[in-house]
């Protein structure tokens, strides 16, 4: 495709591709972030400094490690992640950026699935850190179960990051932005939460991943309803 | 009350047809039309609040309207693909990321847009708006002014035949503010539409083939051919009269 170019000069184009305009969203946001590692630098700490908190707030008499831990994780995830999502539309209101984007061709669905992609990064990144350090600290049991584990932790990463996007960005419209997020997305979180919790309490009692693939079923099926869901509804969250 | 008209054209690029457009009760731009054909250029003057950036925004498909409609080439904003890379936005916003270099964000927006040279494109830009030297420096630590320009290179690296520019001269030098006098005036040479929002009449009138005041979400002057009709200090006389008429 060629078209009339700036000063008369000829312009040469390229098919819109939703893939890869996501990809390049995304790619930007995670640059940003590595630049100015605001976002990352808090999730990360706080997710270290809740660790702390509950392993010297446990009394092991009480509780065991195995019961104590899956609640820790997911509440960690989930406080720490809210963190990054508030960031992810930040850049974008900070000098309007959000409007060169809106008025070039790539689609909104395309923005929505780059910021997505983006914030799931994101969330895995605070995971991979905070993972284990929580087994380092609450002496959890290096064994096979960790990868199921990991799986439920993408898995609940992509709902989290669909659902979290799309009210970030409804959020980034108002003043009170990051009061507003916790407020909007955390409701939303629970259809998530509520399996992924019980599927790692399970797993690091020492039960096989064949036992939590019930968990697994309807946290895919939360995923493909979430990320279609927030991929229809975000071009509405732009309107003013 | 009759609707504002801007019709000039004979062969339109951008037709906005009563567009009117409201923020809960209040009216920022009430039932506005215009024509304009290719190397147009409109400069839209008018008291802050009168409406001139609604308009813009409207023009551009980044608001819409709550009646009437915007049609670029044929095509309802903000429309398909092909249709919003006629366009290029720049506004008193730079629009950047102040995190990336200035090279950075202009190759997104090139890559944005599609270009398949977007290196190339990008460095042409660059050029063009004279801070190629600052290509690889954090926008971030660029003054106003240097912000502005790669603003603009951005909006520009593709070639645009609609650009909407709102305030562009807001913390330009003379260097700056002159590359982009020049830009504006190779893209009209070119057959690019310009709509132009600015405080500045004469650097308004300079360009424009067609100027406007807005006063309260309306045209409340329309003139044609303002380098014909009018030199500077009698449109800012008229630009004060129909401004203090409107207080």
């Amino acid at each position: 495709m060629r078209a009339h170019g700036r000063c008369g000069v000829s312009a040469s184009f390229r098919e819109p591709s939703f893939v890869a305009d996501a990809v390049r969203i995304a790619r930007k946001d995670l640059l940003i972030e590595f630049r100015t590692r605001s976002g990352f630098l808090s999730a990360t700490v706080f997710a270290m400094l809740s660790i702390a908190i509950f392993r010297f707030s446990w009394d092991p008499t009480a509780v065991t490690s195995i019961d104590l831990a899956p609640g820790i994780v997911w509440v960690i995830f989930t406080f720490a992640g809210l963190l990054g999502l508030n960031r992810s539309f930040g850049v974008e209101q900070a000098d309007r950026a959000l409007d060169a984007l809106l008025a070039s061709p790539v689609s909104r669905e395309a923005v929505f699935a780059g910021k997505a992609l983006g914030n799931l990064c994101f969330v895995l990144a605070v995971q991979v850190i905070a993972l284990p350090t929580l087994a380092l600290f609450f002496g959890l049991p290096v064994a096979p179960e960790w990868w199921g584990v990991g799986a439920i932790a993408l898995l609940a990463a992509v709902g989290f990051a669909a659902v979290g996007t799309l009210f970030a960005a409804i959020a980034s419209n108002t003043r009170l932005a990051e009061m507003l997020l916790p407020m909007l997305a955390l409701p939303f979180f629970v259809p998530v939460l509520i399996p992924a919790a019980q599927a790692t309490s399970k797993l690091l009692a020492g039960l096989p991943l064949t036992e939590v693939i019930a968990e697994l079923k309807i946290l895919a099926a939360f995923d493909i309803v979430f990320v279609a869901a927030c991929t229809l509804a975000f071009p509405f969250t732009l309107e003013e | 009350m009759c609707a504002a008209r801007l019709a000039v054209a004979e062969s339109p690029a951008l037709v906005a047809e009563r567009v009117t457009r409201k923020y809960g009760g209040r009216v920022a731009v009430k039932d506005v039309s215009l024509t304009l054909s290719a190397g147009d250029c409109l400069a839209l003057f008018g008291p802050n609040g009168a409406g001139k950036t609604t308009l813009l925004r409207m023009l551009g498909g980044l608001l819409k309207p709550n009646a009437g409609t915007v049609r670029l080439h044929g095509n309802e904003l903000p429309g398909e693909a092909e249709t919003r890379r006629l366009l290029g936005v720049i506004s008193h916003r730079s629009m950047l990321y102040d995190a990336l270099t200035v090279r950075e964000n202009v190759m997104f927006a090139a890559e944005c847009q599609g270009l398949r040279d977007a290196a190339s494109a990008t460095t042409r830009a660059l050029d063009m708006l004279l801070v190629l030297d600052r290509a690889d420096t954090p926008v971030r630590a660029l003054s106003r002014g240097l912000q502005q320009r790669v603003s603009i290179a951005r909006a520009l690296v593709h070639g645009p035949r609609l650009v909407l520019l709102d305030e562009p001269y807001t913390g330009l030098d003379e260097t700056g503010a002159r590359a982009l006098t020049d830009a504006l005036r190779a893209l009209k040479a070119s057959g690019a539409t310009v709509v132009l929002i600015t405080h500045n009449l004469s650097e308004g009138l300079a360009l424009a083939t067609h100027a406007t005041i807005m006063r309260a979400g309306t045209f409340a002057h329309e003139m044609p051919r303002p380098e014909a009709s009018y030199d500077v200090g009698e449109y800012a006389a008229l630009y004060r009269e129909i401004v203090a008429g409107g207080e």
